[in-house]
């Protein structure tokens, strides 16, 4: 394993700017290149990014980080009905209003840790959830969720040309910000939010929030008040998850409390665990393939699955039918309880924990075979 | 005497029934080194506690150079010059031996978080060469990319030390710093220790070894069920015989 240098952070923001712009073609062969999923993948890829921000460099474990993905996506639809379908000020306004909010959230969660503090961001974030259902339907229209309508004023845009015959939809200066044009607005933001993390990580900033997570007793008879930066970690993995959810509003815009339940929340914990906690790429990975599959499973239903098990005697059909019926379609979240499970307890790294395990057994095993001893410290990035 | 820098005054500190400190005054001449010894269990570890601000004293007060330490937090104490090394060491094992020392060299200059983000992020060079320069000092050069967390225990100390010494402290407390060492490197931490003196840097020591004790101390007190019960020279000290009751017939001395 090699110390990060430079050169390799070039190399790696590279590589991953490639995978990235390249993924409708890569990602084809799956079956995964169809731009409403690649939307998703870069959108929950800046979410979970964002929150490992938090998560990986500090340890602490927020429930509550719907709640920013939501304040994200309402701020953006607003932004559509009162100004103008530029996407701009939308993904703007989505990002600063979350980082306010996470200031507030931030603030009052972080004067407890470990246990304590996740309990009091799934508190603000399930009291948010309620509100939006109740009191604050005038600003988020309750159940049926905030849509743009004709009549929105829309100011900046009316006052430039007549409004057009029907909904408007979502633009980039005149680019419809739907299908690939959509995605690769995206994965631009993507690209720009890896390599903001990439910067956090090797930074002396990166380096306190990982000295907290490390031993928080040691840092404050160093000197460090360690609340302040506690707190500036929290607001910007919060501002991440404000831009991902006006991403969700650019890509389809329409915004609903359900965006701000707890299930959003633990998504995205699962998501960063997945893939590995504290690793640069592994959030991203962890939010393409649980997205991925949620994606495949969820399409299935039991007609499906009878027409594959058909081979199979009746009797035995029905039975495998309805157990694996449990796992597809809406019990898709058994298939990721029990792939969280095996995760956690044989690869609590995550899945960049994996392949680093089997790079290494090739890489000792080639080292071996050409005499080089391999019982010598190894450095950890 | 000299100039007194740090002064604790009738520090009292109760834990339920059990009376750890009972009155304590303590004054710490500046540039000297001051041990304090005694008994396991006489409240040793519980008064550099009370410096430091981990336990607020149910009495008394502690006054650092005019400031009042006593009810202060254990971060503003060290902003205003005081160290400590733990009894059991506190490291950041996750991080290298560098990042390690790197770390108290920048609280030194940003940790009050003035919002000096620029300097946070840039000058890192600054900050490296210092700790650098610390690490060969104590010897920790060649390991420095190594994980904390996998240095023995005399290592640790060692780093631990460093940690403390890159912020170049007004007062350095130390906490059984030679224990679990082995000779040799008891030995080398005494040299440090004396060296570090030169540089005039105030230290208290707590140390159960008296072979570091009677090399480094300009004074000693002893502690014995949370009071003080002998205070001096080394050598009166030694020959005191409340002190050589207190370690059950002194064979230690
Ligand atoms: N936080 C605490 N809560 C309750 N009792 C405590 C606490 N800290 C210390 N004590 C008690 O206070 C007494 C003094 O403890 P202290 O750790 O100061 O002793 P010490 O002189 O450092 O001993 P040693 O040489 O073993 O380190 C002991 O009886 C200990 O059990
Ligand atoms: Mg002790």
């Amino acid at each position: 394993m090699s110390i990060p240098s430079p050169r390799n952070d070039w190399i790696l923001m590279a590589v991953f700017t490639a995978a990235v712009l390249a993924m409708p073609v890569w990602l084809a062969p799956i079956g995964a290149a169809y731009p409403d999923l690649l939307q998703k993948f870069a959108i929950f890829g800046i979410f979970a990014i964002g929150f490992n921000i938090l998560f990986g460099l500090t340890g602490y474990l927020s429930f509550g980080h719907a709640a920013f993905l939501g304040v994200g996506s309402y701020a953006a639809v607003w932004s559509f009905k009162l100004l103008t379908m530029n996407v701009l000020p939308a993904v703007l306004f989505g990002t600063v209003l979350a980082g306010l909010f996470a200031v507030l959230i931030g603030f009052v969660s972080l004067r407890r840790s470990g246990i304590y503090f996740s309990i009091l961001t799934l508190a603000f974030a399930q009291m948010s959830y309620n509100l939006a259902y109740s009191v604050l339907t005038p600003i988020t229209n309750g159940e049926t969720g905030l849509q743009l309508t004709l009549q929105d004023p829309r100011v900046i845009d009316n006052a430039i040309s007549a409004p057009g015959e029907g909904l408007p939809w979502t633009e980039l200066f005149g680019i419809k910000m739907s299908g690939y044009p959509g995605f690769y607005f995206c994965a631009v933001m993507l690209i720009i939010a890896f390599f903001i993390s990439l910067r956090i990580f090797r930074s002396p900033f990166g380096m306190m929030l990982l000295a907290i997570k490390s031993n928080q007793t040691r840092m404050s008879y160093t000197g460090f008040n360690t609340r302040p930066y506690l707190l500036v970690a929290f607001v910007i993995s919060g501002m991440y998850a404000g831009l991902a959810g006006s991403l969700l509003a650019v890509t389809d815009p329409l915004a609903g409390a359900e965006r701000m339940q707890w299930t959003a929340s633990g998504e995205v914990v699962l998501m960063t665990i997945l893939g590995g906690v504290g690793t640069l790429v592994g959030p991203m990975l962890g939010a393409g393939i649980i997205k991925y599959f949620e994606n495949i499973f969820s399409a299935y239903n039991d007609q499906i699955l009878h027409g594959i098990f058909a081979a199979l005697p009746d009797g035995i059909e029905a039975v495998v039918v309805a157990v694996t019926g449990l796992f597809v379609g809406e019990g898709w979240h058994l298939t990721l309880g029990a792939l969280f499970m095996i995760i956690v307890i044989f690869l609590p790294g995550g899945l960049v924990e994996g392949a680093r395990r089997i790079k290494s057994f090739f890489v000792r095993r080639s080292l071996r075979r050409h005499g080089i001893r391999t019982d010598q410290p190894v450095t950890r990035v | 005497m000299g100039k007194i820098i740090l002064d604790v005054s009738d520090v009292q500190m109760r834990f339920g029934g059990l009376m750890a400190l009972s009155d304590i005054n303590l004054q710490i001449e500046e540039g000297k080194t001051h041990a304090i010894i005694g008994p396991n269990g006489a409240g040793k570890s519980t008064l550099l506690n009370v410096c430091v601000g981990r336990l607020q004293p149910n009495h008394g007060t502690v006054m650092f150079e005019g400031t009042t330490l006593t009810g202060k937090t254990p971060y503003e104490i060290n902003q205003v010059g005081v160290a400590r090394v733990f009894q059991t060491p506190e490291i950041f094992p996750e991080l290298t031996i560098l990042q390690n020392v790197m770390v108290p060299a920048f609280a030194k200059r940003d940790g009050t978080f003035r919002f000096n983000a620029g300097g946070s992020l840039f000058g890192e060079r600054q900050i490296r060469e210092e700790a650098e320069h610390v690490l060969e000092d104590l010897g920790l050069t060649e390991q420095r990319h190594h994980v904390a967390g996998s240095l023995s225990r005399g290592d640790k100390r060692r780093l631990e030390l460093a940690m403390c010494l890159v912020q170049h402290p007004r007062l350095l407390l130390l906490d059984e710093p030679t224990a679990g060492m082995s000779r040799a490197d008891t030995n080398r931490t005494i040299e440090i220790l004396k060296r570090i003196k030169e540089r005039g840097m105030t230290k208290v020591i707590i140390e159960h070894d008296m072979h570091v004790v009677f090399s480094l101390a300009d004074k000693i007190s002893v502690l014995a069920q949370g009071r003080i019960i002998a205070e001096g020279a080394p050598d009166d000290v030694r020959g005191n015989p409340k002190v050589q009751e207190a370690y059950l017939g002194g064979a230690h001395l």
